[in-house]
């Protein structure tokens, strides 16, 4: 397959994505990390690249209602945001997806303040993992350029209709730099239809939209949002077939086991950390142990399916969390353990929080959480919630 | 761009029969509706309308009863301005012809928590039409003080007392903060003159960009008057020029209408439940208020 290279970083990769997917319009205000995807789309649009139009909105919540506005009237939209603006736009992210308008959104994962920390982890977007949007989380600069315009596919699917979000580590991917693949035009014109929804107003049939329910109607509606979020689960997996069919990469659609099929003991991880936890795991692996990744690339919907089937398979797995939901765990874990909570079998678990406002987590770090799994199984230790790397003294 | 003096009168002959805003719960004698129902008499079916969180929507979107004969959608409290300009965006980008967006919001929802977007609109001069119903609170969550809720106003949140008068500020000074971003048309209105009213809809209506008309509504259920009064209340408001009617167009203030004697602001107050317990000395502050504003505008404008 005839590839076309060129050296960039995580949010350029971004702007080259969104541009091949030609939004009518692009809201967004600038907020670091995330600044280099809007600034490209600026020039972009400037340059005559792209035909839509560029809007400067004065904030994040403004951001997120004017793409719902013009999203509301057939247009295909983006945004893009990071940390602080993304919990400034929280209101309009439940409102998106109860409006069932497919606006995609950049997320440059950055930590949440106080206190202020510009650098990367995962609290913002998962804060906010029950806000109604699809959440995909990507591990290169090439996987956030490829998931734009999956993004756009599966998210205005008819049946689907549901905003989503592409989350990137902020600087570790969103400023370093890769060879990233830019696709052609006419093929991405090929693979993406031109946005066509019932959801809409205008003047052929005209609409009263956002309305108000009643007790009578409101679960309703919850109970069909919901179900599309399932059948979004459907769509993944053949958008993400038909991508691999075209461009020649495959994401493995939910989940990316890596070196599992034997594995008796699974990380489990999100984002640019799989990269690292890979070469530990070949590491570990040539040394005999049988270790594994399992990387989860959707948050919402949860591939709980796919975490079932893993847990049956292996002895331990254990969750590396760069949140922590104060006052109980770390939220990927909350999620994997109910899903394996669902199966008949005993699986040592334990929940690694670290990562957070920035901090490498080292290879060291990560073959200590694959031994400390192993020493748990044998030992058949408590199953604990660990803050790893931990300056202070810990309770524990 | 058309030339705001040459576009036809709007008036009770030639206004369209049409009605684009019925069937909706609003209470008897609302002003907010009155305001709504004119505004899109003039605006047609080829109109956008959103609105924010507030009386309007509140009464107008029940589902499955929508009242809205035009494309209507309720937006963020905060984003009506954000959300239109989106509309508005979209419209453009999809290479629709002949559209107008309209944005009807309350007091609180212009002056207070939309005013951040409402002034990037304008800054962005977005091809919306922004109309501010003015029934000085929050009426749709029951009574509440917004930064255009007048001095001496008793609403819930600021009871008059043995301390205090009610409300102890007076209303912001919208429309001169709307013109102060020199947008390309901004004018006051009541719905106590529904011909002005509606010929400054008109004017926004044929002007490009970002427009806006602060047109006051009264509220029986907010003011304590009795329903049937509504429209002659919002004169009242004018005639004692405690509302006063003027555009901003080409960079300049026009009065338009500059009495030389004003009705009775006394009267205006006691005639309302609201404003039943102000003392004459508070009255005295309400007037002085008005007539430092006055001589300003005269001074400033004519």
């Amino acid at each position: 397959m005839k590839t076309n290279k060129i050296f960039i970083s995580g949010d350029e990769a971004v702007a080259q994505g969104v541009k091949l997917c030609r939004p009518h319009v692009i809201a967004a205000y600038p907020i670091t990390p995330q600044t280099i995807t809007v600034e490209r789309l600026s020039e972009m649009v400037e340059a005559g690249e792209m035909d839509g139009i560029y809007m400067h909105v004065e904030s994040e919540h403004s951001a997120i209602s004017a793409t719902m506005g013009a999203s509301a009237v057939g247009a295909r939209t983006f945004t893009a945001s990071s940390s602080q603006g993304l919990l400034y736009m929280a209101e309009g992210l439940h409102y998106c997806s109860g409006g069932r308008w497919p606006v995609v959104m950049m997320n440059a994962n950055r930590s949440v303040a106080l206190p202020w920390s510009i650098y990367g982890d995962q609290r913002d977007s998962l804060s906010l993992l029950d806000c109604g949007w699809i959440q995909v989380y990507v591990e290169d600069a090439q996987e956030a350029l490829d998931m734009m315009i999956q993004a756009y596919k599966i998210a205005e699917h008819k049946d689907v209709l549901t905003p989503m979000m592409v989350n990137l580590d902020g600087f570790i991917l969103t400023h370093t730099y890769e060879l990233v693949d830019i696709p052609e035009q006419k093929m991405v014109d090929e693979f993406l239809p031109v946005f066509e929804t019932p959801n809409k107003m205008s003047f052929e049939e005209p609409k009263n939209l956002g309305f108000s329910s009643k007790p009578d109607d409101n679960t309703e509606f919850k109970y069909q949002q919901n179900e599309a979020m399932f059948k979004a689960i459907d769509v993944i997996r053949d958008v993400d077939q038909e991508f691999a069919e075209k461009f020649g990469r495959k994401y493995y659609d939910m989940v990316e086991e890596y070196r599992c099929d034997d594995a008796e003991v699974v990380l489990v991880a999100l984002g640019s950390v799989c990269g690292t936890i890979r070469v530990v795991v070949d590491k570990m692996r040539a040394a005999g142990k049988k270790v594994g990744l399992l990387k989860i690339r959707y948050m919402r919907p949860f591939p709980e399916t796919e975490v079932k089937d893993l847990a049956r398979r292996v002895h331990a797995i254990g969750v590396i969390d760069k949140d922590i939901s104060f006052g109980y765990e770390g939220t990927v874990y909350t999620n994997v353990n109910s899903a394996i909570s669902k199966i008949d079998k005993y699986v040592y678990k334990s929940n690694f929080v670290g990562g957070l406002g920035g901090r490498d987590i080292t290879k060291e770090e990560i073959e200590e959480m694959f031994e400390k799994l192993f020493f748990g199984v044998k030992n058949k230790s408590e199953e604990k919630v660990e803050f790893f790397s931990l300056n202070v003294e810990s309770n524990d | 761009m058309t030339n705001l003096v040459d576009i036809p009168k709007v008036n009770a002959k030639n206004m369209t029969e049409k009605e684009y805003f019925y069937g909706h719960k609003a209470c008897a004698g609302c002003g907010g509706s009155v305001a709504v129902r004119l505004a899109l008499k003039v605006l047609g079916e080829r109109t956008y309308t959103a609105l924010p969180a507030g009386c309007m929507s509140a009464v107008g979107f029940i589902y499955p009863q929508m009242a809205f004969n035009t494309n209507a959608l309720i937006t963020t409290f905060p984003g009506a301005a954000s959300m239109a300009s989106g509309i508005a965006a979209g419209a453009k980008a999809l290479g629709q012809k002949d559209v107008k967006t309209v944005v009807f919001a309350g007091d609180g929802g212009t002056a207070d928590i939309g005013f951040q977007a409402l002034s990037g609109m304008i800054d962005r001069n977005d091809d919306v039409l922004y109309i501010c119903y003015d029934n000085e609170a929050y009426m749709n969550t029951g009574i509440q003080k917004s930064g255009l809720t007048p001095y001496g106003t008793k609403t819930t949140t600021t009871p008059a007392g043995e301390n205090l008068p009610g409300t102890i500020t007076h209303k912001k000074n919208l429309f001169e903060i709307i013109a102060a971003h020199d947008i390309a048309y901004a004018a006051t209105a009541s719905i106590g003159y529904p011909q002005d009213f509606m010929n400054k809809v008109n004017k926004a209506k044929h002007t490009k960009g970002a427009t806006f008309i602060h047109v006051y509504a009264s509220c029986p259920t907010g003011w304590g008057t009795p329903t049937e009064t509504s429209i002659e209340i919002a004169k009242d408001a004018v005639d004692c020029g405690l509302i006063f009617l003027a555009e901003y167009e080409d960079g300049e203030y026009k009065l338009n209408r500059n009495p030389k004697e004003f009705a009775s602001v006394k009267d205006y107050l006691k005639k309302q439940g609201r404003f039943k317990h102000m003392t004459d000395e508070d009255i005295q502050c309400v007037t002085e208020h008005r007539d430092k504003k006055w001589a300003r505008m005269r001074k400033q404008w004519l």
